[in-house]
């Protein structure tokens, strides 16, 4: 989503950067004349998400609108959102490798990090969702049918909620690579999808992570859709050896973040609940 | 747009910046450290595996007084209809109200027995998605005017690199939808995209990713 697909101005614009008798500067989220507070979710850098419509990616063609995305200013709908807990887990839903009778094919690995905002604070107790294919490279889904084979000990469907400190760990195998038709000889790089709420609708993600040094990134437009190479950075994991366990699963570490709040003189302690 | 520096680091160098900005009274608060965002990804083809749940269409329970179906198809750029797009939506409840603390007025339960305000459908092989709920109250706006009542709706798919944010508005609303702050900044032209359609038990709300019916779709 890139800023010169967008029009018009906000409308409820107030922080033009002048400083008022005060010397507050009047940034949204300060109190308006109805008195509602609401916190404000700052933009992100125009090249830090994909483009809607990008070429390489051959199905953005049909499905990314050609008129320009109206900004949509900050109110109540937009600065609440889902908070999901406990009730959307079951008991082995993190590990993916504990989920059947026997153990799935595969490289054991465990995937850790922390879901921050941008302001670098942990978001606590988060939903987390995250899905795979196998480490062949398949999807236990109808509509994937290469020639790799299923494992009848894994799904590649995991849930779990941040804690306190805004951390989340799965156990799960090495997901393969797999091949689709967007180009010639086209693979998919080894990945995982995550699915993100954070506290606010404006918060909602939904992303991949990728492996280090992955000899696939070349060619892939779904990574290579991020035009900003620093943001680029931020889907790959890190290999964590402080996480691996000895004779066990190798560790990797994914830090997530979700866009930052605006600092607002009138608010003190966000989110203390 | 708000700009801001790009004070990015790489992530395992110390992203976990942890800060607690205590707020001084008249001293305007800068919001450092500000971490990049991590991009978004398209959903994929199969998103089911992940993203359903049983009772996603459920923002309300079944039998639930006074629910309403809310169902639509979802067209591509050459009117098909997407049969792998996830339909997302958020609302508040019949009062007006979040459950949520950065609701001002307080977060508080809805007065409608499960009432989870979210809901999740996948299109099917028709490209129709439903969900079940109840009519949203109106919205007071900071700035001291009313919203009419809405749902927000993000749509993801297998090539969408990034959700799609657009609103769900009633046409039994008129008066409201008339002095609407975020109808009124919409193309008028266009602001029929936004309204859905009467049924007999809710509405129909079909979306457009393109072409000349293409829905409004906004950044948030
Ligand atoms: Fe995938």
């Amino acid at each position: 989503m890139t800023t010169d697909h967008i029009r018009a101005t906000e409308p409820n614009e107030r922080g033009d950067g002048e400083f008022d008798a005060d010397g507050i500067v009047p940034v949204a989220g300060a109190a308006r004349p109805s008195g509602l507070v609401l916190p404000r979710y700052r933009h992100d850098d125009p090249d830090t998400h994909p483009p809607m419509l990008f070429p390489d990616y051959g199905s953005t063609n049909l499905r990314a609108p050609k008129q320009p995305l109206a900004l949509l200013p900050q109110r109540l709908t937009e600065v609440t959102g889902p908070l999901l807990g406990e009730g959307r887990l079951g008991e082995l839903d993190h590990d993916l490798t504990r989920q059947h009778a026997g153990e799935p094919q595969g490289q054991r690995i465990i995937v850790h990090g922390r879901v921050l905002d941008g302001n670098g604070r942990p978001v606590p107790h988060t939903l987390v969702e995250i899905w795979q294919p196998n480490a062949a490279g398949r999807y236990r889904h109808a509509n994937d049918n290469w020639p790799a084979p299923l494992d009848p000990n894994f799904t590649g469907v995991g849930r779990t909620l941040t804690d306190a400190d805004g951390h989340y760990r799965f156990v799960t195998v090495q997901p393969g690579a797999y091949p689709w038709r967007n180009h010639p000889n086209a693979w998919r790089p080894a990945h995982i999808h995550f699915s993100l709420f954070g506290q606010a609708f404006t918060q909602r993600l939904v992303t991949q992570m990728y492996f280090p040094g992955d000899p696939l990134f070349f060619q892939d437009p779904v990574f290579n859709s991020v035009r900003d190479p620093l943001a680029r950075e931020r889907l790959i994991s890190r290999y964590d050896h402080s996480v691996t366990e000895p004779e066990w699963a190798l560790g990797f570490e994914f830090d997530i973040v979700l866009r930052g709040r605006e600092a607002t003189p009138f608010e003190d302690g966000e989110d203390d609940d | 747009m708000t700009e801001h520096p790009d004070l990015t680091p790489t992530f395992g160098t110390g992203a976990a910046v942890s800060t607690d900005p205590t707020p001084v009274a008249g001293v305007a608060l800068d919001p450092t450290p500000s971490l990049g965002s991590t991009p978004s990804q398209t959903v994929g083809p199969y998103l089911h595996i992940g993203l359903l749940w049983p009772d996603g269409p459920d923002v309300v329970p079944a039998g639930t007084p006074g629910a309403i179906s809310i169902r639509g198809q979802v067209f591509d750029g050459a009117g098909a209809v997407v049969p792998d797009a996830l339909v997302e939506t958020w609302q508040a409840d019949p009062d007006g109200r979040f459950d949520h603390p950065d609701d001002p007025r307080g977060a508080r339960p809805a007065a409608v027995p499960g009432f989870r305000g979210f809901g999740r459908s996948a299109t099917d092989a028709d490209g129709r998605y439903e969900i079940r709920t109840v009519k949203p109250g109106a919205l007071p706006d900071a700035d001291g005017e009313t919203e009419a009542p809405h749902l927000n709706l993000s749509i993801f798919a297998r090539g969408l690199l990034h959700r799609l944010v657009t609103r769900l508005y009633f046409p039994d609303e008129e008066a409201a939808n008339g002095t609407d702050p975020v109808l009124a900044a919409v193309d008028p032209a266009r602001r029929a995209t936004l309204v859905a359609r009467p049924e007999p038990d809710g509405f129909r709300f079909d979306i457009h990713l393109q072409g000349p019916d293409e829905t409004v779709f906004f950044a948030v």
